[in-house]
C-alpha cells in the first residue's frame, strides 16, 4: 500500500516562512498566468502577524477528498501522488473541502471548480522560489512519505495556534 | 491602463457615502500613483485654500494610494498622504505589507477619505462589498488587541457571508493605535505589528477622522500588465540583485545600530549631543538571540530584511517587534543613552503598541531628556519622572503620559518642534536649539557632521519632506539617493530597499514599461515628471499654515545642533560649515528651478504646465520680498 504512494512530497517548516509569498506568485503565474493570491494552490495565511502559514495539499494516504467527491472529479496522479481536479466534471459542491481535515481545497474565486495543488507535474514552482531565497520553509522530498503526511492536514487556525503559543505565549494564542 | 485596477474608492466619513472615482489616463501618465498622484489630488482639491486647511480638521483629506508597480515589484508597499500635521505640507509616507495587494485584487488603486465620522468606525472591503462598521469596541486599544480582534471579526463575517467556497485568507489591515486617536502629531498608520507609515503624522489624521482601521480582502488577480514575460524578467533581475546583498539580508538595517555609530559616526547619541559610540553591547549580533524569525518580509520580497524579535524573559518580557530596524535601534537606543538590546526592543515594541513613530517619538523623548539634563524641565514638570539617559522604564512612563496627554505630555504630544516652541514660551527661554528637526519633522538617524553617511548638506534643508531620511535632496538630481528618485519609488509605489544596486535601479525603468506600456525615460522623469511632483510638494510646504508657516530663508537649514562640533570619535571636531551650507542651498535652488528664496520659479512652473501653482505662489514671493526683517 505504501509503495503506491507519492514519489514526491512538499515538506513544510512553518517557522522558516518569511511571509514573502513568492510561492503564491510563482504558483498563480504558473497556473493562472497572472499574479493571483486567492487562486494560488499554495496560500500563505497570516492570522497573526509574524506567523505565516503556507497552506497546501498534504496528499493524505487515504485521500478523503477524492473519496468524498460525488461526481468523480478528483483523482490521484500515479506519478506524483497529487490530487488532480477535473474542471469539467467538478460541480463546486464543496464536499472535498468538508472532507479535508485541513480545509485545504477551496472554490476558485472566478470559475466554479475546486482548487488543489497538483505538484506542478512533479516540479513544484513554489519550492523553487523558496529554496532560491534560502528560507527552506518548503522542501521537496522524493520517495516514501507514509501515514505521517496526514498529520500535516490541519487548518490554518490549528497550525497558527500551536506556533503562536510557542512564539508569543498563551495570551496571543488564545485570541486567534 | 495597464498595471492599474482602474478605480479609486472615495469614502465620505461625515455622511458615510461610498463612491468610486476614476482617474484619467493622462493624469496617471503624468503623476503615476502613490506620492505623485497624492500631490496632484491634494493640490486640485485643497490647493486654493491650502494655508487655511487644518491637517487635523475634517477638511483635510487622507489618501492611501498604490502605484502601478505595487504588487509586481518585490516588496508590497502603499503610500499614505494628506496635509501633514507635522510639516503642513504634503508628505508621501510609504508602508509595507499585503494591504496594497489585497486592495488592487479587490479592484481599487487607492482610497480617498474625506470628512469626519461622529463615531469610531473601521472600513471593511471584500471586493466590491464595502462597509463602514462600528469600531467603538477597539477604540482606545493598542496594536495587538486591535489587530487580533478585527482580523477575527472580519474572518467570521466572511465565513458566514461566503459559505461553501472554502477558506478565504485573512484580510490585510491598516490601523492606528491610541496615539493616533489622541491626535499625537508623531502617530503612525500601522500594519502587522510593527510596520508603519511614519513620516508625516498620518496616524493623527486618521484619528481625527474617527477611522480606526481599514481591512481589505481582494479575491481577484492583480491588474493586467502590458507584458507579463518582460515584467517577470525585470522582477527577477531585481530579485537577483537583492539576493546578492547577503549582509543586508542576514542582518537587516539593524546592523547599522553599531556600524553607523562606531564606524561612520552619524548616529544620534543623547539627542545628537554626540554621533559616535563604540558600544559593542549594541552590535547586531547582540540582537540576534532575540530573533524568533530570521527572515521576515512583505509581499514578493526576496530581501526580507525584517527580523522578528520577541523577549520571553526578564523585566522586558512580552516585547514583540521587528529587528528593531536601524532607525528604531538608533532613536530608541543610543539616542536615549540605551546601549543594550533589551531596553531598545522593549521601547520599540511599546512604540508599536501605542501607534507612535519610532523616529519622531524617539526624537521627542530625547529632546525632553536633554531639557531634563539641563535642568530646564524638572522632575515636577515631568509629572514625577526622573528622565535619566539610559532608563528605558522612565522613557516608557513618559510615553504613557504623552499618549494620555497628561501634564507635559499634552505639550509633547504636539511633536518635538511644536513642543519646543511651547516650552520656550513656558520657560521664557529658547529651547528650539535642542530640537533636531527640519520643517517640523524630526530628522532620520543619519547625521551629516562626519561627512561619511549618505545625506549631504542640502539633504534635509532642501527636502520637500523635511527631516525624512528616505527622501533627501541631493546633487546631482539623478543620483540614486536623490529626492527625485525617492519620488519615483514612492509614486511607483515600490520599496527603496530593493533598489540600492545599480542593476536594480536600471531594471526599474524596464519594469515600468513592462507593466504600464509607458516608455518613461530617466530624462523625462528627472526633468519633467518628478519636478512637477517636487514643486507641488514644495509649494504646499511654503504655503504651510494654519498654525505654522516656514520661511525658507530661516527654515531651509539643518538644526542648530549640527553647527556644534562633534566632541568624540574619529570625526571629533567636525561640524557643519555655515558658509558652505548657504552656498550649497543656493546651488540646489538653482539646479532644481527655485528662485533665490527657494520658491519654484514662474518660468519653471509654466514649463511644466503648473500655472495654477505659479499663481498661488505669487503671494509667497511677494511676502518674502516685502519682509526684509529676515536675513
Amino acid at each position: 500500500m505504501w509503495t503506491e504512494r507519492s514519489p514526491i512530497w512538499i515538506y513544510r517548516n512553518y517557522i522558516n516562512c518569511s511571509g514573502c509569498r513568492r510561492c503564491e506568485i510563482a504558483c498563480s503565474l504558473s497556473h493562472e498566468g497572472k499574479i493571483w493570491p486567492e487562486a494560488s494552490r499554495i496560500r500563505v495565511f497570516m492570522l497573526v502577524p509574524g506567523i505565516e502559514i503556507p497552506h497546501l495539499c498534504v496528499q493524505c494516504h487515504d485521500y478523503p477528498c477524492v473519496n468524498a467527491c460525488p461526481v468523480g472529479a478528483l483523482s490521484t496522479s500515479r506519478e506524483t501522488g497529487a490530487v488532480l481536479v477535473d474542471r469539467e466534471k467538478c460541480i463546486a459542491c464543496g464536499r472535498c473541502i468538508d472532507a479535508c481535515p485541513g480545509k485545504v481545497p477551496y472554490i476558485h474565486p472566478r470559475d466554479n471548480y475546486a482548487v488543489i495543488c497538483d505538484l506542478c507535474d512533479g516540479d513544484p514552482k513554489c519550492v523553487k522560489v523558496c529554496s532560491e531565497g534560502g528560507w527552506n520553509a518548503l522542501q521537496l522530498i522524493r520517495g516514501f512519505v507514509g501515514y505521517s503526511a496526514k498529520l500535516y492536514a490541519k487548518t490554518p487556525e490549528e497550525i497558527t495556534k500551536d506556533l503562536a503559543r510557542i512564539i508569543y505565549g498563551e495570551e496571543i494564542a488564545g485570541e486567534i | 491602463m495597464k498595471g492599474y485596477a482602474g478605480k479609486i474608492l472615495e469614502i465620505d466619513l461625515s455622511s458615510g457615502n461610498i463612491k468610486e472615482t476614476k482617474i484619467s489616463g493622462d493624469i496617471l501618465r503624468q503623476y503615476i500613483g502613490g506620492r505623485g498622484l497624492a500631490s496632484k489630488i491634494l493640490w486640485d482639491r485643497l490647493g486654493s485654500i491650502w494655508s487655511e486647511v487644518d491637517p487635523l480638521g475634517p477638511e483635510n483629506i487622507l489618501l492611501v494610494l498604490t502605484g502601478p508597480l505595487t504588487g509586481f515589484a518585490p516588496g508590497g508597499r502603499i503610500c499614505v498622504s494628506g496635509k501633514s500635521p507635522q510639516s503642513n505640507g504634503i508628505v508621501g509616507s510609504t508602508i509595507g505589507g499585503e494591504f496594497p495587494i489585497d486592495l488592487k485584487c479587490a479592484g481599487y488603486d487607492g482610497i480617498i477619505f474625506t470628512g469626519k465620522s461622529e463615531k469610531p468606525v473601521y472600513l471593511l472591503i471584500k471586493d466590491s462589498d464595502i462597509e463602514l462598521r462600528d469600531a467603538s469596541h477597539v477604540w482606545g486599544k493598542g496594536a495587538k488587541e486591535t489587530v487580533l480582534a478585527l482580523i477575527k471579526e472580519a474572518r467570521k463575517e466572511f465565513e458566514s457571508r461566503y459559505r461553501g467556497r472554502g477558506l478565504l485568507k485573512e484580510p490585510s489591515m491598516l490601523y492606528i493605535g491610541p496615539a493616533g486617536e489622541r491626535l499625537c502629531r508623531t502617530a503612525v498608520v500601522s500594519a502587522k505589528w510593527s510596520h508603519a507609515a511614519g513620516y508625516g503624522g498620518y496616524g493623527a489624521v486618521m484619528g481625527s477622522k474617527g477611522l480606526k482601521a481599514i481591512l481589505v480582502k481582494g479575491t481577484g488577480p492583480l491588474p493586467e500588465v502590458h507584458d507579463m514575460e518582460k515584467t517577470m524578467e525585470c522582477v527577477n533581475r531585481i530579485i537577483r540583485a537583492s539576493l546578492s546583498m547577503e549582509f543586508f539580508r542576514r542582518w537587516g538595517t539593524g546592523s547599522g545600530g553599531y556600524e553607523v555609530g562606531a564606524g561612520i559616526s552619524s548616529e544620534p547619541v543623547m539627542n545628537w549631543q554626540e554621533e559616535w559610540h563604540d558600544e559593542k553591547s549594541f552590535g547586531v549580533d547582540k540582537f540576534e538571540p532575540f530573533w524568533v524569525k530570521r527572515f521576515w518580509g512583505d509581499y514578493g520580497c526576496a530581501t526580507t530584511c525584517l527580523k522578528l524579535s520577541v523577549i520571553n524573559f526578564g523585566p522586558f518580557k512580552g516585547s514583540i517587534t521587528d529587528n528593531p530596524d536601524y532607525e528604531n535601534q538608533a532613536y530608541l537606543g543610543p539616542n536615549l543613552g540605551i546601549f543594550k538590546p533589551e531596553g531598545n526592543i522593549y521601547l520599540t515594541a511599546l512604540i508599536d503598541e501605542l501607534g507612535f513613530c519610532g523616529i519622531q517619538t524617539g526624537n521627542l523623548l530625547s529632546f525632553a531628556a536633554e531639557l531634563y539634563q539641563r535642568g530646564i524641565l524638572t522632575r515636577e514638570d515631568l509629572g514625577g519622572i526622573d528622565l535619566n539617559w539610559g532608563d528605558a522604564k522612565a522613557f516608557s512612563e513618559l510615553l504613557k503620559i504623552i499618549v494620555e496627554r497628561r501634564g507635559i505630555g499634552d505639550v509633547l504630544a504636539e511633536g518635538t518642534y511644536r513642543a519646543a516652541l511651547k516650552i520656550s514660551e513656558m520657560k521664557g527661554m529658547d529651547v528650539t536649539k535642542y530640537a533636531v528637526t527640519c520643517k517640523g519633522i524630526a530628522i532620520g538617524a543619519h547625521g551629516i557632521r562626519s561627512g561619511k553617511d549618505y545625506p549631504h548638506y542640502v539633504s534635509y534643508p532642501c527636502s520637500v519632506q523635511g527631516g525624512d531620511h528616505t527622501s533627501v535632496a541631493y546633487i546631482p538630481l539623478d543620483h540614486g539617493n536623490s529626492e527625485l528618485n525617492a519620488i519615483l519609488y514612492d509614486s511607483s509605489v515600490v520599496c527603496w530597499f530593493n533598489f540600492f544596486s545599480k542593476e536594480a535601479q536600471e531594471a526599474l525603468w524596464g519594469l515600468m514599461e513592462a507593466v504600464t506600456g509607458w516608455k518613461i525615460t530617466p530624462d523625462e522623469w528627472f526633468n519633467v515628471m518628478a519636478r512637477r511632483i517636487l514643486h507641488i510638494q514644495r509649494a504646499t510646504l511654503l504655503l504651510g499654515g494654519p498654525d505654522l508657516k516656514w520661511d525658507p530663508r530661516v527654515h531651509d537649514d539643518v538644526p542648530q545642533r549640527w553647527y556644534e562640533p562633534l566632541t568624540k570619535g574619529p570625526y571629533g571636531g567636525k561640524a557643519v560649515d555655515r558658509n558652505r551650507m548657504v552656498e550649497s542651498i543656493k546651488e540646489y535652488y538653482g539646479i532644481v528651478g527655485w528662485d533665490e528664496n527657494g520658491v519654484p520659479k514662474s518660468e519653471e512652473l509654466k514649463r511644466l504646465g503648473l500655472e495654477d501653482v505659479d499663481k498661488k505662489l505669487e503671494a509667497v514671493r511677494e511676502s518674502l520680498k516685502n519682509d526684509p526683517s529676515r536675513p
